[in-house]
């Protein structure tokens, strides 16, 4: 809330001139019924019809004054709302933005996006609804009961005997509801997970005929849902008519006490009915609390949710001092570990260097760390231990802008926005037109972007009107597009049929000899062509070399080529080893580039 | 008026009375459901009424109270007490009624509610698959929850409110004539204010809020769209233009947002100055009848009390419309989904299939559109015991054949014979029943590894399910881990590899009698231990079973006993390894390219 408050500050101005309106405005409201009880108390006896005109003018006076000081008032809160929701909003995404790769997995995409939508949206909500009726209610609650003590002090205390009792029923039925709607949500999610679970398992249901037991089973959680709702129903539909009657009957004592005043001349009978309004105008007071209550606790926490992005350290900064190493290679590995957030380690002892123009390939399987190596080169996590040398210089020591400008990259499962074909290959950077059209060539998607109206071409979310493989040429069109000096393709090419591949393959072999071409995948013949290959097993270098080498030397290599073109894969393996189970190891180590 | 201009507007018309006779039909619907509680709707009803008759009785007496506190020679204690007791009775009965109804009411909108939601899940499970094929898994979770929600909410508390506020309307105005016709007609004056709120309510502010809500989706799209491609942007450096691109979405955001509340904020004063000049005629006229003894003073508090019960509905008019139309649009979209035509029936007379598990297709001709063919003209017969490779590049349809042997599509001509019947004069249960199958998205569901085996067939024992998993080299795995067959799988499945996942569907599958299998070879995410236990598992399933196997492996393809070559979603070439290649073909080409 604090953060909130300091956004919050650089419109004080308005905020009091807005405030004092509300105030000005609820004020008028409240004296409306005292005004009635004098006219019918004092001046309709004393026969006065010039003044009774008077008063009531001047009642309508104030009823417009009420209209026209909240509108004024609730228009300054929108405005202030807005301005300050913006400025929030601008900053977390920018924020976002700029965390570094480890705080983006710490704090995941997911919640991520919740932050951005759902938690800026309930502040938002609570900026505005703070300053009108967070306002308006005390003030009517406050000023209601003073205003009544004026009028008879005596039966006001009936009235502030009710107002605990009213607060304590809408903190108790508030108390109890959130409770229960948290368990109702909880109920909902099973319910969900249940129908996706069977909307991709349909064809397994339906082949093993079992689709009356899923019905049952979900005639389970159905029924769970219904029975939270119910409860949590019944509990929020009680503090209405319970409010309702502790007022009506606070109302009726009201009334039955005044007799007793009126009797002693200390009321007029124009002071009951004002009674009688003041009841009206506080119970709405009392309600709206509740209201404000709720709104109140959901904004605070979603602005706690927020603070939490916005004050995260920057990380990941240069480190423009370090030494420049002299006869170095291009590239070069040393001693290379990381870990995932202290997890098992995905990466141990890397250690291997590259020529300038040679290329990389990086072999394994899923889980064995090759993603994580290519998160290490682009400098999106530091490793723990080792260091990284690009010409001789630490990675740590480039700036972002730098570093950024030497890579171009197509991951797995890369992202393509709802724009046009040009802004895509572009990418936000503004290069050359010859230069996008150059990329296009080399990654032999010239025929298709020609088909779907050349660069203005439009992409729809995800690119789902393209096929795979043409997205992955329109991701690798994009990386060549900015010439960068290390090209790096995280098993980008998978969905490419067997023709295009080769000659894509020879693209980058032949036509790109300046620039370092990094090669990830699964398949041993998409790597074979590299000059060197890193054979990743479980986080360690298994073998290092060029494909003549490794069949020679490296037994895992030569096992996958067995593997992968049928052969046994069990003969070169000496000495099986226990098969241990392997759960847990790896996997979690590709998650950062998911 | 020109002519076309007037097609245009009887065009409009027709459109519209369309419309309506649609949102009838929706509501004939929704209250069949009701009528299935008669004796509970009854009920309802009365403590309805009951509830409001009770409460709009308590402005007269405590009208009647303040004319006896107001008596000529002091106030009548006996009088204003009785009085005063009625009025705290009937408010309490009220009160008590009220909350009895709204729990009537929350038990019965629940019952219907868990009946429909019941309805739209069994309608799930009975749509063809091709039909389930079109939709997304979202859409129909909207569907479930959050549009029975607003169907439930309208229900339990709009219709309510509004057939309450009829009669509290009714009533108050019944009230306010018997206390004061005069007084009536100056608060008449008011009236044309609340029209002109319920007016700009349905008429301005609705659509600015949602022109708010959908500028809010765009920006939480944008903002989604961004986030999952923060490591290309990240890569690429290109954090400040993403950012600049946010702001303006951001401002055109809360700019929707702005002027829907600006708007908005005006209801909720514009409401009040409605309450206040209802308040300030009253009082004055009432004053000035007073003056001249037309009027007591107890009638005048009972007309105002009855002024600001009348009202309180009528504000609300607007809102409560508006949500009971957005909960028959939602309705609409559940009942749709309910008349979504079923998979067809088995014909009478449907048969098991029984016999040792032949498979022929004749002729067999099939497109998923109607227009696209995807399968020509194929002819083959797998004799039992065989197996079948079926290969091809990524994406190019090979679960096409699969569709089709279990019936989740038909195909538009020819035929597909199991043991020498038309599979489709066969029992859809019995010829799914005849297959196993193990797909490359390992379907598990959240339960304990047993479950999961068991789930291939009904009543296994675990015995039955431990030698399942033996079988498909996943038993000793399983046994080590502390809760053994217990454990639980969770939803992201931390506690289990891709591999072992696979594994664990190969012992379900091998549970089944079924003589024939559908097998997904796919398993080059795995690493090269787990791919030798996946593979000594699937040879184990596919002996003695007649196998259709979406092959991978050279060493499948090359001792198949039958391969089936697709490209671009149709079969293009058919036969053995070696006179395949011999073609010079596309299989090929593609041996070429992927085992060179």
């Amino acid at each position: 809330m604090r953060k909130i408050f300091g956004y919050l500050s650089a419109f004080k101005g308005r905020m009091a001139v807005g405030l004092s309106l509300k105030i000005l405005g609820t004020f008028a409201e409240l004296v409306l019924p005292l005004i009635m009880a004098y006219m019918l108390d004092e001046v309709a006896p004393a026969g006065d019809a010039w003044a009774l005109g008077l008063w009531g003018a001047g009642m309508l006076v104030c009823a417009l004054a009420a209209l026209w000081g909240n509108v004024a008032a609730n228009r300054m809160a929108s405005r202030v709302a807005r301005d300050t929701t913006e400025r929030l909003r601008d900053d977390l995404f920018a924020k976002t933005l700029r965390l570094s790769a480890a705080q983006t997995d710490r704090a995941t995409i997911p919640s991520l996006v919740s932050r951005l939508s759902s938690d800026t949206y309930n502040v938002h909500n609570m900026i505005g609804m703070m300053q009108r009726l967070g306002v308006r209610a005390p003030i009517l609650l406050i000023g209601g009961v003073a205003l009544t003590f004026t009028v008879d002090p005596v039966l006001a205390l009936v009235l502030l005997v009710t107002v605990p009792v009213l607060t304590a029923v809408v903190a108790l039925v508030a108390g109890r509801g959130i409770g229960l709607y948290g368990r109702l949500q909880r109920s909902v999610d099973a319910m969900v997970r249940k129908v996706r679970d069977d909307y991709t398992g349909i064809r397994v249901i339906k082949a093993l005929s079992r689709t009356g037991y899923e019905s049952r089973s979900f005639a389970a959680v159905n029924e769970k849902v219904s029975r939270d709702e119910t409860r949590a129903a019944l509990t929020m539909g009680a503090s209405g008519p319970v409010m309702n009657a502790v007022l009506n009957v606070g109302m009726a004592v009201v009334l039955f006490l005044g007799a007793y005043r009126v009797s002693d001349g200390m009321a007029g009978v124009g002071d009951l009915t004002a009674f009688t309004s003041y009841f009206t105008i506080i119970l709405n007071a009392v309600i709206s609390v509740g209201r404000i209550f709720v709104n109140l606790s959901k904004g605070a926490a979603s602005a706690g949710r927020i603070a939490e992005i916005l004050d995260l350290p920057e990380e990941m900064t240069a480190l423009p001092d370090l030494p420049q190493e002299e006869g170095e290679p291009y590239l070069r590995f040393e001693h290379v570990s990381f870990s995932y957030g202290g997890k098992a380690p995905a990466l141990r002892d890397i250690d291997f260097s590259l020529n300038k123009g040679e290329s990389l390939g990086i072999l394994g399987a899923t889980g064995s760390g090759k993603s994580t190596l290519a998160a290490l080169l682009l400098r999106f996590y530091d490793p723990d231990e080792g260091r990284i040398l690009l010409e001789g210089r630490d990675l740590r020591s480039f700036s972002r802008q730098e570093l950024r400008e030497k890579f171009g990259v197509v991951f797995q499962n890369d992202f393509l926005m709802a724009a046009s074909i040009g802004e895509n290959v572009d990418f936000e950077r503004d290069l050359p037109e010859e230069q996008l059209e150059e990329a296009v060539r080399a990654a032999r998607a010239e025929a298709f972007v020609a088909e779907h109206g050349g660069f203005k071409g439009k992409l729809t979310a995800r690119g789902s009107n393209f096929s795979g493989g043409q997205k992955q040429r329109l991701l690798i069109a994009r990386a060549l597009a900015g010439r960068p000096e290390i090209l790096i393709l995280d098993d980008s090419s998978s969905a490419l049929d067997y023709r295009t591949d080769a000659m894509l393959r020879r693209t980058l072999t032949r036509d790109l000899s300046g620039t370092t071409v990094v090669m990830i995948a699964q398949r041993i013949s998409s790597v074979r062509f590299a000059d060197r290959i890193l054979v990743l097993d479980r986080g360690r270098a298994e073998g290092f070399g060029s494909d003549v080498d490794l069949m020679r030397t490296c037994p895992l290599y030569g096992r996958i080529f067995a593997s992968q073109h049928g052969g046994d894969p069990e003969a070169p393996e000496e000495g099986a080893r226990p098969a241990e189970g392997e759960g847990g190891a790896g996997p979690a180590g590709e998650g950062g580039l998911a | 008026m020109s002519g076309s201009e007037r097609r245009d507007k009887m065009a409009a018309r027709a459109e519209k009375r369309a419309a309506s006779r649609a949102k009838r039909a929706v509501i004939a619907r929704l209250a069949r459901y009701f009528f299935r509680f008669k004796f509970r709707v009854l009920a309802a009803f009365v403590l309805m009424v009951g509830s409001n008759l009770f409460a709009l009785l308590g402005p007269w007496l405590s009208g009647r109270a303040i004319d006896a506190i107001a008596a000529e020679g002091g106030p009548d204690f006996a009088l204003v007490g009785r009085l005063c007791l009625w009025m705290g009775l009937f408010y309490l009965a009220s009160s008590a009624f009220s909350y009895l109804l709204s729990a009537l009411i929350i038990r019965l909108s629940q019952t219907i509610v868990r009946s429909m939601r019941q309805e739209v899940f069994d309608k799930i499970l009975s749509l063809p698959v091709g039909a389930l094929d079109r939709v997304q898994a979202g859409d129909l979770i909207n569907r479930i929850s959050y549009d029975i929600d607003t169907v439930n909410a309208s229900l339990s508390n709009d219709v309510l409110q509004a057939a309450s506020g009829v009669i509290t309307v009714i009533g108050a105005l019944i009230g306010m004539i018997a206390v004061s016709p005069a007084l009536l007609g100056l608060f008449a004056l008011t009236l044309p204010f609340s029209v002109w709120i319920t007016l700009k309510r349905s008429r301005s502010v609705r659509p600015l809020f949602r022109k708010r809500s959908a500028r809010l989706a765009e920006l939480n799209g944008f903002s989604e769209e961004m986030l999952s491609g923060l490591p290309t942007i990240r890569a690429y450096g290109r954090e400040g233009r993403m950012i600049e691109k946010f702001a303006l979405k951001n401002t055109e955001a809360v700019d929707a947002y702005y002027r829907a509340d600006y708007l908005g904020s005006l209801i909720g004063p514009a409401v009040n100055f409605v309450n206040n000049l209802g308040t300030v005629l009253i009082s004055t006229g009432g004053a000035f009848f007073f003056l001249f003894g037309l009027i007591s003073i107890g009638d005048i508090s009972a007309f105002l009390l009855y002024a600001r019960r009348f009202s309180g509905p009528v504000n609300e008019f607007a809102n409560i419309m508006g949500e009971i139309q957005s909960a028959l649009a939602a309705a609409e979209r559940v009942f749709r989904l309910l008349d979504a035509p079923s998979e067809p029936a088995d014909p009478p007379g449907a048969v098991l299939p029984q016999g040792p598990g032949q498979v022929r297709f004749e002729h067999v001709r099939f497109s998923y559109d109607g227009e696209h063919p995807v399968i020509r003209d194929l002819s083959f017969t797998a004799e039992p015991g065989q197996t079948v490779a079926i290969v091809g590049p990524t994406g190019a349809g090979k679960t096409t054949l699969v569709n089709l042997m279990m019936r989740f599509y038909d195909p538009q001509g020819g035929a597909i014979l199991l043991d020498g019947q038309d599979i489709r004069t066969l029992s859809r249960g019995g010829l799914r029943a005849a297959f196993t199958m193990v797909l490359q998205d390992t379907w598990l569901f959240e339960g304990t590894v047993a479950e999961n085996i068991a789930y291939g067939r009904e009543g296994a024992t675990l015995a039955e399910v431990e030698a399942a998993a033996d079988a498909a080299r996943i038993g000793d795995f399983v046994r080590s881990l502390p809760e053994g067959f217990g454990t639980r799988l969770t939803d992201n499945g931390v506690n289990f590899s891709k591999g072992q996942k696979q594994l664990l569907t190969i012992a379900r599958a091998m549970l089944s009698p079924a003589r024939l299998l559908i097998l997904d070879e796919a398993t080059s995410n795995v690493d090269t231990r787990t791919e030798l236990q996946i593979r000594e598992a699937m040879a184990e399933l596919m002996r003695g079973r007649t196998s259709f196997v979406i092959a991978h492996r050279l060493t499948t393809v090359e001792n198949a006993d039958l391969i089936l070559v697709v490209k671009d979603g149709d079969i293009v070439e058919c036969g053995r390894h070696d006179e395949l290649l011999g073609q010079k073909g596309f299989y090929a080409e593609l041996y070429a390219a992927q085992f060179e």
